[in-house]
């Protein structure tokens, strides 16, 4: 019985929340009391020789020197018949979302996505994981034996330096014919985003589906012009055209961390949280008491933004005389 | 071409959601439901393929009886036909049993393409069509922000985190998950919605698995925890937007 973490990495660096996963993974292993190990599609795997790991596993094929979902589900099901773990932890990515659930399907298990902690009850493992937009959270149990698959949330669990042990570096080299590999991916680029760099200003107001319609930005506009503030978005508002892709705030858009940040009519899907929630100061004002922009507001109000903010607006200016 | 498009109905977006006694599932007493929103866009992109190649658009919904009613829009909005797995509940489905009983809808169909949205607005898990690929032996994209015909199959732009992209070129048959805002949605026409009265919307059902929970059963559900810094602010629109002010710039110092 164990736990095998997959990391992730882009080129020479691991995707930051992998190692918060590799965090998780070594909590559940602890509380669990089984060994864990990890696993990378990237040399960079030997690095965790010797730190407090049962073993690290490079797997290395000239398949896999690209990432396809057939690609990676091959390998590591080839990797996971041979350890037999317990439990698989992934970091809650877009690539874990392309291929985990296959990985899973093929061992006639299934991912449990996006978990946000775990407690240990009577020698079982609870997750918890957001439901419903993150209105309501849900406990799911383990059972059975067979292996189980876990993808944990962005921020969920903070990433330490790893103690040293003596964990050993392995190579495994999984069989992969090369007719497998059924998609043909091209190389990543950036779309050129119109010099919107969100990430530098001091002041954000960002909008929601609360907004309503493009016409209800010029009040935001106002706002952002009194205080010096620069306007992002949630993605439906960029869906919907009522404000460019590139001044969306989110896991596809930016990420953004400024001193003040007013979320108006934005409910707060973790797609959202993940881009904003290391702002110094957050706004929230939303009609729904319940939003789970909210959990992470530290000034909240419960009501229309259009009669707010207008009153804002007004105390601004008589503040100024 | 012949798509396929998986539709769900879900809780709309701004509903107020509290757990029913189960602590399963959500009172559903006067909640409105809709398309889940990837899904309206999943069925735009498939829709606006036949405008370009020609072929059949087929809707299908697994989901209790109120379902039926995203198979109608559509079906207004342009689909050929539908078809509705009836399931009591959804609840109680994993993400491989909701995928299983979707594989025994599509298989028969054989179609080029099989598209849904990325992720619902309930249950959220972001799998469907990924367990839908592997039951059915496919390869799949997800995360899609556009699909083109290409020789032998099509070329999908992936949506990859903060603001990267990657194209891909995948044989047919394939499984896509799309991404909202793929292109702007269409309306149901009057025209539509006349039309999609005579269209026809077959029924299958499904027999719900036994509650055995599967690798990972859900115990309970419950609003979350709320972080006990947030300060609410109370009062009529100018009290709260006098004390808001007066905190960003005495309290927080921000303004």
């Amino acid at each position: 019985m164990s736990v095998l973490a997959v990391l992730e990495h882009a080129g020479d660096t691991w995707r930051p929340h992998s190692l918060e996963a590799l965090t998780a993974a070594q909590q559940m292993g602890a509380d669990l009391g089984v060994p864990v190990s990890a696993a990378a599609f990237t040399p960079k795997a030997a690095q965790l020789a010797g730190s407090f790991l049962d073993a690290v596993y490079e797997i290395c094929h000239p398949v896999l020197a690209e990432y396809t979902a057939d690609g990676y589900s091959a390998a590591l099901e080839a990797l996971i018949l041979k350890l037999n773990p317990r439990l698989v932890v992934f970091p809650h990515t877009y690539q874990t979302r392309d291929y985990a659930p296959k990985l899973a399907t093929r061992l006639g298990s299934i991912l449990l996505s996006d978990v946000i902690r775990h407690r240990v009850e009577n020698g079982g493992l609870i997750l918890t994981r957001p439901l419903f937009q993150g209105k309501l959270h849900g406990d799911y149990r383990l059972s059975g034996s067979s292996v189980a698959f876990v993808s944990i949330q962005a921020g969920a669990y903070r990433s330490g330096e790893i103690p040293p042990g003596h964990a050993r570096a392995e190579t495994f080299v999984p069989e992969i014919p090369s007719t497998a590999i059924r998609v043909r991916p091209e190389p990543p680029f950036r779309e050129t985003a119109e010099g919107v760099d969100l990430s530098k200003a001091e002041r954000i107001i960002a909008v929601g589906r609360g907004i309503q319609n493009r016409e209800g930005l010029s009040l935001v506009e106002e706002l952002a012009h009194v205080i010096g503030a620069e306007v992002g978005a949630s993605r439906p508002v960029c869906d919907y055209g009522w404000l460019p892709m590139e001044r969306q705030i989110g896991s596809s858009g930016q990420t953004v961390a400024p001193a003040l940040y007013m979320a108006l009519g934005i409910s707060g899907a973790i797609q959202h949280l993940v881009g904003m929630k290391g702002s110094k100061i957050i706004v929230a004002i939303n009609k729904d008491p319940e939003a789970p922009i909210f959990e992470v507001a530290d000034y909240g109000i419960v009501g229309d933004l259009f009669e707010i903010v207008p009153a804002i607006l007004e105390e601004l200016r008589k503040a100024d005389k | 071409m012949k798509v396929v498009v998986a539709v769900k109905q879900t809780p709309s977006p701004d509903s107020v959601l509290t757990p029913d006694e189960s602590a399963k599932w959500v009172q559903e007493e006067n909640l409105s439901f809709e398309m889940n929103e990837p899904d309206a866009y999943a069925l735009e992109a498939a829709l606006q393929l036949r405008e370009k190649q020609g072929g059949e658009v087929i809707a299908i919904t697994l989901g209790p009886e109120r379902a039926e009613k995203v198979l109608r829009e559509a079906l207004a909005k342009g689909a050929d036909r539908a078809i509705h797995a009836v399931c009591p509940s959804l609840d109680v489905l994993d993400p491989l049993q909701t995928a299983q009983a979707l594989a025994e809808v599509v298989r028969p169909e054989a179609p080029h393409l099989v598209l849904t949205g990325l992720q619902s607005g309930d249950l959220g898990f972001a799998q469907t069509g990924v367990i839908l690929a592997e039951l059915l032996s496919l390869p799949h994209a997800t995360i899609i922000v556009g699909v083109e015909p290409a020789p032998g199959g099509v070329r999908a732009k992936r949506e990859l985190e903060g603001g990267w992209y990657q194209f891909l070129e995948l044989p047919l048959p394939a499984v896509l998950t799309v991404q909202s805002g793929i292109s702007r949605l269409r309306y149901a026409t009057l025209m539509g919605i006349k039309k999609a009265r005579t269209k026809e919307i077959r029924r299958v059902h499904v027999a719900t698995p036994p509650p055995t929970g599967g690798p990972a059963a859900l115990v309970r559900l419950y609003p979350p925890d709320r972080s006990t810094h947030t300060q609410f602010l109370e009062g009529d629109p100018r009290e709260v937007a006098a004390s808001l002010v007066e905190r960003l710039r005495f309290e927080a110092r921000v303004l």
